[in-house]
């Protein structure tokens, strides 16, 4: 369970999300939907412990916080590094082999099979920055297979991304919630919302909505998001409730 | 034959100083290998050149202070460089401000103030000695220096290497994950400083960062996996410095700028006719993708 009490994040004293409130239950498959600069990114961050919360609570229980895999958006990893498939995907060991100890044979059948699984079989030595942006996103996938966690987080994983690669880990992602995992998933497709996520969180600075998909993703909604999203001020102060 | 041997072993076999030089050469070449590499790969080449201005202040202080010292010239170094970086760091850490443009702006004030401290307290042959090196003067104790350097640089990248791929990759995952790229990343700008360090013995802070640079840059129009380019920069550095002690012993040329302009040949070579992406591959490709 990650519970959100209250929480409010903020870059240099100003705000990016406010009181957000609410529990994502083990399980889960939710997505989280918004206008852009709405703080998406920054709520999914701060579960993943990459940024601080400024005021409230984010609670886990039932897991730690090296159970969560985070896939940050694809432009974050360095395309041009000289890394091959099969060592970005054995990344994804980090927490079995850290800095020091070996890759296991075992653990390299894995990491084959977890190509396999993405639909990438042969690509292991391919270098990374060669592939297409659908296939560095397969092996991102196949990084966030072999790390086994039971939460996982996903910042926007199909920007740019053609529609047969798109389904393709869209199966993907069914496929973790039906094994139990807790998948959290930044979407802008309220199509592929509808269809596949049981559960939404609209956010636009502040909760909007957060609940089954069919209650949240209605037009009243998004017009209160939209506006919201359109009257905040960037250079606000924080509230006083919480600095 | 003999002529040969008389151009390319001769003066290494009858001067001990073209043996020290050779050997200095060869324990800087092992620590640049990895440190240019990484340099590369981080987008920092041009960071290279800045840190290696920084250590000039100190090293004028350990000069002010201790006279030709080496320990005290490098320790001075060593801090500057690890003050530089450490503020640069910071502004960037705690400001909008690049990484980039925070070291540029502490390297002008920290090389103008060696330059300033050099003027002022000593004369222009130490100015000259501190900018450009003197590897054909190398004495036990900065031999030590330098071998001791590398192996630490060496020992060093043996334990990070594995994490330094993955911040440089991806910082985020590695963030994600346990938080610690940043501890990488300081051990290696330590890393980088230190080296920059032996460097200046030999070549001065304006060469030293040529026999880092150069060689690294142009190991990646041969080869592409990290380890690979780690030992054609090794390789190609210490050929660099072999080639340019000979040119320097031959015709009477300065020797740390027949080093650097060596090693700048080389890469004209490797950007000219290397198999990854040089200016000929690339005119095959056009070709045939015409035809």
């Amino acid at each position: 369970m990650i519970e959100l009490q209250d929480v409010t994040i903020a870059y240099d004293r100003h705000p990016a999300v406010h009181h957000v409130c609410g529990s994502f239950a083990p399980g889960s498959l939710t997505a989280v939907i918004g206008p852009n600069g709405a703080g998406k990114s920054s709520l999914l961050q701060a579960i993943a412990g990459l940024r601080r919360i400024s005021g409230g609570s984010l609670r886990l229980s039932g897991c730690r916080r090296a159970d969560i895999s985070y896939l940050p958006q694809l432009m974050v990893a360095d395309d041009g590094f000289p890394i091959s498939v099969m060592d970005v995907v054995q990344m994804g060991f980090w927490r079995r082999i850290g800095p020091f100890r070996p890759v296991t044979a075992a653990m390299r059948q894995a990491a084959v099979q977890a190509l396999s699984t993405v639909g990438l079989d042969g690509f292991d030595d391919r270098i990374f920055g060669h592939l297409s942006a659908g296939q560095r996103q397969r092996v991102l996938f196949a990084r966030v297979l072999v790390a086994d966690s039971r939460v996982i987080l996903l910042d926007e994983p199909f920007t740019a991304i053609d529609a047969r690669t798109t389904k393709d880990l869209l199966d993907l992602v069914a496929r973790w919630h039906g094994e139990g995992r807790t998948v959290i998933v930044i979407l802008h497709d309220f199509e592929q919302v509808r269809r596949v996520f049981p559960h939404s969180l609209l956010l636009a600075r502040e909760l909007i909505a957060w609940g089954p998909t069919a209650e949240v993703l209605t037009a009243e909604n998004l017009l209160a998001a939209r506006a919201m999203s359109e009257a905040w001020d960037n250079e606000a102060d924080l509230c006083r409730g919480a600095a | 034959m003999t002529g040969l041997y008389d151009m390319l072993i001769g003066p290494f076999a009858d001067f001990a100083f073209m043996r020290r030089a050779l050997v200095a050469c060869l324990a800087l070449s092992l620590g640049a290998g990895p440190i240019g590499v990484f340099l590369v790969l981080r987008r920092m080449s041009l960071i290279g050149d800045t840190m290696a201005h920084s250590v000039l202040p100190g090293a004028a202080l350990g000069f002010i202070f201790a006279g030709l010292s080496l320990p005290a010239m490098s320790l001075g170094g060593f801090l500057a460089g690890v003050l530089v970086a450490m503020a640069s760091g910071l502004v960037s850490r705690y400001t909008p401000q690049k990484e980039d443009a925070s070291f540029a702006a502490f390297f002008m004030i920290s090389l103008a103030f060696g330059v300033l401290l050099v003027s002022t307290h000593g004369t222009s042959v130490d100015l000259i000695h501190v900018l450009f090196g003197s590897i054909l003067g190398v004495d036990d104790q900065s031999l030590t220096l330098m071998a001791g350097i590398s192996t630490v640089t060496m020992l060093a990248f043996a334990a990070i290497y594995r994490g330094l791929i993955a911040d440089c990759f991806d910082r985020t995952f590695l963030a994600s994950l346990e938080g610690r790229g940043g501890i990488y990343h300081g051990i290696f700008l330590v890393l980088v400083v230190l080296n920059m360090v032996a460097g200046f013995q030999a070549l001065g802070t304006l060469m030293a960062v040529g026999l880092m640079m150069l060689p690294a840059i142009a190991a990646r129009f041969w080869v592409r996996q990290v380890w690979s380019l780690i030992f054609l920069a090794s390789a190609s550095a210490f050929v660099s410095g072999y080639c340019g002690l000979v040119l320097s012993y031959r015709f009477d040329w300065p020797s740390g700028p027949s080093i650097v302009l060596v090693a700048g040949l080389l890469y004209l070579v490797s950007l000219t006719i290397g198999p990854r992406d040089s200016l000929l591959i690339n005119v095959l490709r056009r070709r045939h993708l015409r035809s």
